[in-house]
Formats: structure tokens, sequence, C-alpha cells
């Protein structure tokens, strides 16, 4: 079981408080599901946010209390997941099938490289057979609209962010930071440490989802030229 | 197709409407009118139901020339609008007729005024809003001088009330309440948020992101000293204190996630009132509990 706290947010919204990133995926993929299926008390609620250890509901007009105890039953009833892949992979039925593992091309030939070679210690080599070695899962957006937080890869390639953030990344650069690795959906500044691009498109504002990733979902990254 | 002539902007002129809701988890916040209150009053006063476009002018300034014959209303910040040189009524609906020129003054008290047209702005929407969210660069292009902005058709029912007795927002000190927040321990002097001689005033680096309080400087709790909060989910009214232990009150366009703690959120009226502080004016902020 997901142990879980109701946190205040304020009239319109509560924050579900859990232990891990793990956790967040995993409780994240189920309140979605029972937000999909619009039955009380899940038809109050306008938006799900996920996030490093929380999961935020907003939900105007609704009994936050029994918003929050029905959050905190819906977690004690997960297996609290070993990994965040883990975590991924027990997403419900509906939810899962909608979660397919998204493929992404990649060049590694960023400008940190060297940076994060002397961080991990790794190779290039190693350090590009760590990242599209083990797969990814999207645990939650922020920054901008589209940046996916991706989680659960090789923890050889934690890195500090930039001592100084760039004040441009371009549209698909591909970045580490903490345990986290990411891709620029567009062109914006940036603290992450470079390791590569991808001329895949993460955002369009017209395409129906406009985000390639959903939370939840697998990504697994490959050297571009050998997929 | 009426249409307005924009001839100047003043400080910032956007579009807005009710905002973009269900995106959060992909990264992209609601945005939107920053008073809701004005803004839905508006709407009702042209009689044209929720949702349409306005514009939210920042500390008055704009002047339109009006193509075809429209009906407007003009609704938070009263920015002594005139019609052709003659006063016009504010939370009222207006005719005004092909050639005439609308011009707004600055408001005294308030900084943001709705400038509602029955049928709503005819822009192409972004991800289901013609909201521009000025911090995810989402949306229509804030308005220059020189937009020609079309006015949709609109054939429902016409406008029934002549005037709202509304409160306008007010000058000097406001009291704003707050309840608590989800990090409300991460502060050691949580009262000093609320202490009426804490001098606290709106910053004028404040924007649709957010309000940023000048005052007297809060602590962390030194059991959180070293700690940094992981992101978490933000909302409008958010009382977040970054290191440097000066609030800042998060308004429409906010971060969807952020890394500092929340130790309060402003009720969803007061969320309102913030929006229409003008930098300089003194807050009082009081804990109130659900």
């Amino acid at each position: 079981m997901i142990e879980a706290r109701g946190l205040p947010m304020g009239e319109d919204a509560l924050l579900i408080e859990v232990d891990d990133i793990a956790s967040v995926v995993a409780l994240h993929g189920e309140l979605h599901a029972q937000v999909d299926r619009g039955e009380a008390p899940w038809h109050t609620v306008q938006d799900l946010v996920p996030a490093a250890r929380t999961v935020l509901l907003i939900a105007p007009d609704a009994d936050l209390a029994a918003l929050a105890k029905a959050a905190v039953n819906v977690a004690k009833t997960l297996d609290k997941p070993g990994s965040v892949s883990e975590a991924g992979d027990h997403l419900s039925g509906d939810r899962r099938e909608d979660s397919p593992v998204v493929t992404i091309a990649v060049t590694y030939d960023g400008e940190d490289v060297d940076d994060i070679a002397s961080i991990t210690g790794l190779t290039r080599d190693e350090i590009v057979e760590a990242h599209t070695g083990t797969p990814w899962t999207v645990a939650f957006f922020g920054f901008a609209p589209g940046f996916a937080y991706l989680a659960g890869g090789d923890p050889r390639l934690r890195v500090s962010r930039r001592d100084k953030p760039r004040t441009s990344v371009p549209r698909g650069a591909l970045g580490l930071a903490g345990e986290f690795s990411a891709i620029y959906p567009r062109s914006s500044p940036g603290g992450w440490q470079l390791l590569g691009h991808t001329e895949e498109l993460m955002w369009d504002v017209e395409a129906d989802p406009p985000s390639r990733l959903q939370p939840g979902d697998e990504v697994r990254f490959v050297v571009a030229g050998e997929e | 197709m009426s249409a307005l002539q924009v001839t100047d902007t003043g400080t910032q002129v956007l579009l807005q409407d009710a905002g973009r809701t269900g995106l959060a988890g992909i990264g992209v916040g609601r945005s939107g009118a920053a008073d809701r209150a004005a803004y839905e009053l508006g709407s009702r006063l042209v009689a044209h139901g929720p949702g349409r476009a306005c514009l939210e002018v920042t500390f008055g300034g704009l002047v339109a020339t009006i193509h075809g014959s429209v009906t407007i209303a003009l609704t938070g910040a009263d920015a002594q609008a005139v019609v052709d040189s003659h006063p016009i009524p504010h939370s009222a609906p207006i005719e005004a007729r092909d050639g005439q020129e609308l011009r707004l003054g600055m408001p005294s008290a308030g900084l943001r005024t709705y400038l509602s047209v029955r049928g709503g702005f005819d822009v192409p929407p972004v991800l289901g809003s013609r909201s521009t969210d000025t911090l995810a660069e989402l949306g229509p292009e804030p308005v220059t001088a020189g937009d020609l902005l079309a006015v949709n058709t609109f054939d429902g029912a016409f406008p029934n009330v002549d005037i709202a007795p509304v409160p306008l927002p007010a000058a000097g000190r406001v009291r704003l309440e707050v309840l608590p927040g989800p990090r409300r321990d991460w502060v050691a002097d949580p009262e000093t948020l609320t202490d009426p001689d804490a001098g606290w005033t709106v910053s004028d680096r404040s924007n649709r992101v957010g309000v940023r309080l000048d005052g007297t400087p809060l602590t962390r709790s030194p059991a959180y000293r070293d700690k940094e909060l992981p992101s978490e989910g933000m909302v409008r009214g958010s009382i977040q204190v970054p290191p440097d232990g000066g609030p800042v009150i998060f308004l429409n366009d906010h971060p969807v996630t952020g890394g500092y703690p929340v130790v309060g959120v402003l009720t969803t009226a007061d969320a309102d009132r913030a929006a229409q502080l003008q930098p300089g004016q003194p807050v009082e902020l009081r804990w109130v509990a659900r």
C-alpha cells in the first residue's frame, strides 16, 4: 500500500503527498483513470498535476475533505512500487494501453558531454550506453509546456545542474539534472547539462494531444541512425 | 463585421478569456483573465455568455476606434473611459457606433480594466483558449498599436442590465484573506506575514505571474534551513516564499509547478483582489480558517 497525506492548497485544490516519485507515478496513474471514469467524487476534478512527491488535485466547488479522504484511500489500495518503471508498468488497464513505449532517436553530441563524463566518471560511450540501456518513465511535467521530467534511468547518470544556466537552449536539446532527463520542447533558457539532441517534435499546439509524452509513459532512447 | 482598430495600448493590453483547463498535467497552466470576477461581470453585461475573449488593459491607456456598431462594457479598474471625449459609465453596457473613439485613462484605484465586446474578439484559440499566457508564451500575441481586432457577430438575447452595482478595486491599504498552505511550517515566523505592522507593499516587479511583496523578509524554520522542497503543483493565490524571504502571490500565469514552499493560499475572491493591486499599494494579510 502507498501511504498518502492530504495537504491544504486553498479553496479550489488540495495536495496529496507520498514518499517517493515511484509512488507519485502509481498514484497519479490511478487517479487519472478514476477521473477519466468520471464517477463521484472524481467528477469534480478539473486537473491533476503530478510532481516530485505530490499530486495536486484542482477541483473548484468540490468537497475537498471528502476528496482528500478518497485519494488517500485510493493510495492505500495500490502496491508500493519498488521503482519508477515498476510503477509505470502497473498502471491499470486503459491507462496502460494509452501509454505505449515511446522510442526517441538521439544524437549524443551535447555541449556538456565532457562535463557529464568528468562528474560521473564514465566515458562518452558508457554515458550513451547508460542513457539508452535503461528505460525512463515520464514522472511529471513542469518548467514549460511539454517539458517532461523523465525518471527511473541509470543512477550513474545523476549530475547537478550547471552552475550558470544558459540563456538559450535549443528545441530538442536533451538534458540531465539530478535524477531526471528531459528534452527541451522548444527553445528556452535552461540550466540542465546537455547530453545530445533529437530531431523529433515533442510539443505541437496544433496536435491533439499537444505533448508527444504523457505522465506514466515509458521512454526508450536510441542512438539516431541505429534505430 | 465589427472591429476595434487599436491606436494605443498604454502599458499592456492582452486578449484574455476564462483560460485553459485540463492541461496542467502536461505543463500548461490556466492563465485567463487575472480578475475573474471582473471578466465574468463583463461577459454578463454584454450578455454573450461565458468563455469569450475580452481585452485585459493594465493601467489604462488603451485607445481604439470602433468599426461597425458594438456593445461594450468596461469592468474591473475604473479607467475613466471616454467615447469621443464624453465620459461613459463603468460596469455598464454601452452602445458604440462606427468611427467613434474609445479612450481609457489611468485608473486611480485598481490595475486591470476589462473591455468586453458583445460577441467576443475573433482570434484563433490555442489549446482551447484565447488567453495569452505570458510565462508559457501561449495564445495570442500581446495587442499592439495598429492591430485590427475583429469582433464576432452574436445573435443572442440583448443585455437587460443598465449598470451593475459592484464594488470597485480599492485604493489604499487592502486586506487579503489567507488560508493555511501546505508548507506553512517551512517559515519560522508565519505570523510576520499577517502582522499589520509588517508593512507589506506591492513591488513594481509584479506581473501576471505574481505579485511580489516588499517588507520584512520571512525566515526559514531551522528544521528546513538547508532543505530543498521537491517541485510541487501550484495554484493561483499561492503565497510562495523564495530563499530571499520576500513573499510572491501567484497570479494566473504562475508556473504549473514550483520548488519554493507555499505558506498560504489566498481565498479565491481575494486572488481577484490581488490582481488589482497597484505597485506601491500597502497590503495587509490575515489568516483565516477554511
